[in-house]
């Protein structure tokens, strides 16, 4: 369709664009499972790089790769077996010691969940297990005390100091998920991956919080990698968008140029789909089917199944990665050689 | 056709308190309208689809159905509402038994109420409904295990609206679906509505679902209605400081304007 391209190799991956102040760099991440019967491909060879201070979404629907990614780069499931390259500020993570990992992951790279209490325990009082990651490092009980007190007054909990002694159940979800990220931050790392951090709050309580994380993250040149699934939360919050589909970045792009002009036709379905509380639309473009699982991935370009475009190559080859005039990092056959 | 009457419920809440769970709740829902109730966690929509439905008795006020008193009703008239007023729920997974076809699914209906006696013609309307919430007759004798989240409330759907009801009250229902899938399940109320001439109350904490959905929408804080009204005065228009927080609130798939209101709050504090 006679679109501008700048053509890359459809076998050899296209070289990960280097920003000057990389922080983390991943190279074709791929991600496996041995299941009873067969190996099966959670993750397909991925690659991008968050510079330091970057916010950047990596948004997907359910099953997509989003978690699998997020604790790939925390080298939190020992269950999957991890392939490529994952470089933060100059280490090879996937080459660390699991004790060498385990202080990257106090003191470098914090991470939060969507349900707060899977990080908490309820045993423990807040203070205590806001400070525990620094009483690992050796910092005495009252340094440690008092910067989890700072930290939680960073995160505008009132009555931070009252509160160090209390559990858990006292506080309501939007409480506890500060928490939780006080307990990512207290060690000031470097980046922050969240995964789906709001999705269980209510609008108003959801808001609070990206607006607390966007403040932090802005002070602190915080870098963020932000996993959701509503488009919403994105155009709010990230620089930078990746789009995931079944296991693979499909699209990548500055989150205004991604949104005013998605390319790859999953982005531009996604966007289409998503109702919005601003304006009224007379219907809704949907896209037929549903995404597939890792196990029974479609050959060549995984949504072509569901694709409007797709052309006869779509069922076959596999697209590499293409460069488009406006910026965004794309994989799709109508941006390739045809 | 539903009319919620100035239903109030407490719940007993120790040392002789009671907390109000809802408070006064006019609500009414006519042939072929859609009505949408948004709402927080925890302000009472089911509690209201409960009292609907007859489920849970209301401390006051009176819900009826066609002039029926749903909580006196006769057996006759019960037996009316159950087969008018049908449901679908938010989770696709638990609302289906899984041990049921989908033919015994969406025929169970057809049965219970003799709406059709032989299995020939019931046979004949699953397959007829199936088509119309897009899947084929190969769906007839899997089971709900084998299918997508997706395709499960269009079985949930197909279910609900063979009998051909007046009313469908669905309680979140797209809210466990991905994006992509939700946009289907909403084209399909959408389109049930208009073909049937079904009546739908909306339930669901989602505001772009419901602006989407309905064109008449009442919004829930703590059990009580403080915004009731079409939706261009509720979405455009809004009054109550209530519903204009929860607005400002939802993210809207734009970076301007997500960043525009951030710079806002954070100049407002
Ligand atoms: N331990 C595991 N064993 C087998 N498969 C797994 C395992 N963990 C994840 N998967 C599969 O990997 C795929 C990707 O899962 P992942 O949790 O990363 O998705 P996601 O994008 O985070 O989805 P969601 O939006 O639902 O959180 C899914 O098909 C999931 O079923
Ligand atoms: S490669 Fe083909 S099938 Fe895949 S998104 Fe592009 S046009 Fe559609
Ligand atoms: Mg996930």
């Amino acid at each position: 369709m006679g679109v501008d391209t700048i053509l890359t190799d459809g076998i050899i991956p296209a070289p990960v664009r280097r920003r000057p102040e990389a922080l983390l760099q991943v190279e074709q991440l791929s991600i496996d499972i041995a299941t009873r019967d067969a190996n099966v491909r959670l993750v397909d060879n991925v690659s991008f790089g968050i510079g330091r201070g970057e916010r950047v979404a990596l948004v997907g629907e359910s099953g997509s790769g989003k978690s699998v990614t997020a604790q790939a780069l925390m080298r939190l499931n020992s269950r999957v077996k991890l392939s490529g390259r994952v470089n933060f500020d100059g280490k090879d993570l996937l080459s660390l010691s699991p004790s060498q990992m385990a202080a990257m992951r106090g003191q470098r790279m914090g991470m939060v969940f969507q349900d707060p209490m899977s990080s908490l325990d309820p045993l423990m009082t807040i203070g205590d297990q806001v400070a525990e990651t620094l009483r690992i490092r050796g910092i005495s009980k009252r340094n440690a005390r008092q910067r989890a007190l700072d930290v939680l007054d960073e995160l505008k909990v009132e009555r931070a100091a009252e509160r160090l002694d209390s559990f858990p159940h006292e506080f309501s979800g939007g409480m506890r998920q500060r928490v939780v990220l006080a307990m990512a931050l207290v060690g000031e790392p470097d980046l922050l991956i969240a995964d789906e951090p709001t999705t269980a709050l209510d609008v108003r309580v959801q808001e609070r919080v990206l607006d607390l994380l966007d403040e932090i993250s802005r002070r602190r040149s915080l870098a963020v990698l932000l996993i959701t699934h509503d488009m919403g939360i994105v155009a709010g919050f990230a620089d930078r968008v990746m789009v995931m589909y079944s296991g693979r970045i499909v699209e990548e792009n500055e989150a205004t140029l991604l949104f005013a002009e998605p390319q790859h036709p999953y982005t531009r379905g996604l966007l289409e789909a998503v109702p919005r509380a601003d304006v009224t639309v007379d219907r809704l473009r949907s896209i037929p089917g549903a995404p597939p699982v890792p196990a029974a991935r479609p050959s060549g370009c995984t949504f072509h199944p569901r694709c409007d475009r797709a052309m006869a190559i779509c069922s076959s080859v596999e697209p590499g990665e293409a460069i488009t005039p406006s910026g965004a990092r794309v994989r799709c056959h109508l941006y390739g050689a045809g | 056709m539903l009319q919620i009457d100035h239903i109030s419920k407490s719940f007993p809440a120790g040392r002789g308190q009671r907390t109000m769970v809802l408070d006064d709740i006019v609500l009414n829902v006519d042939e072929g309208q859609s009505v949408g109730l948004v709402g927080e966690s925890g302000s009472g929509k089911s509690t209201i689809i409960r009292c609907a439905l007859g489920l849970a008795q209301p401390d006051s006020g009176r819900v009826s159905y066609s002039g029926i008193d749903v909580h006196r009703a006769s057996r006759f008239d019960t037996l009316r509402f159950r087969r008018d007023v049908q449901l679908v729920f938010q989770d696709p997974y638990a609302s289906l038994n899984p041990r049921m076809t989908v033919e015994e699914l969406v025929g169970e209906g057809l049965l219970v109420h003799k709406l059709e006696t032989t299995a020939a013609g019931r046979r004949a309307r699953v397959v007829e409904m199936l088509r119309m919430v897009g899947l084929g007759e190969e769906a007839l004798a899997r089971y709900p295990r084998s299918f997508s989240g997706g395709q499960r409330q269009r079985i949930a759907i197909a279910r609900a609206v063979v009998i051909r009801p007046k009313l469908l009250i669905c309680d979140e229902p797209v809210s466990a679906l991905d994006v992509s899938v939700q946009a289907q399940v909403i084209n399909l109320l959408q389109d049930m509505q208009a073909q049937l001439g079904l009546g739908i109350l909306f339930v669901a904490h989602d505001l772009a679902v419901v602006r989407h959905l309905c064109t008449t929408v009442a919004v829930l804080e703590r059990g009580r209605i403080v915004e009731h009204g079409s939706r261009e005065q509720v979405f455009d228009a809004p009054q109550h400081p209530y519903t204009k927080a929860l607005l400002e609130a939802v993210p809207i798939p734009d970076p301007a304007i997500g960043r525009a209101r951030r710079t806002e709050r954070q100049l407002a504090t």
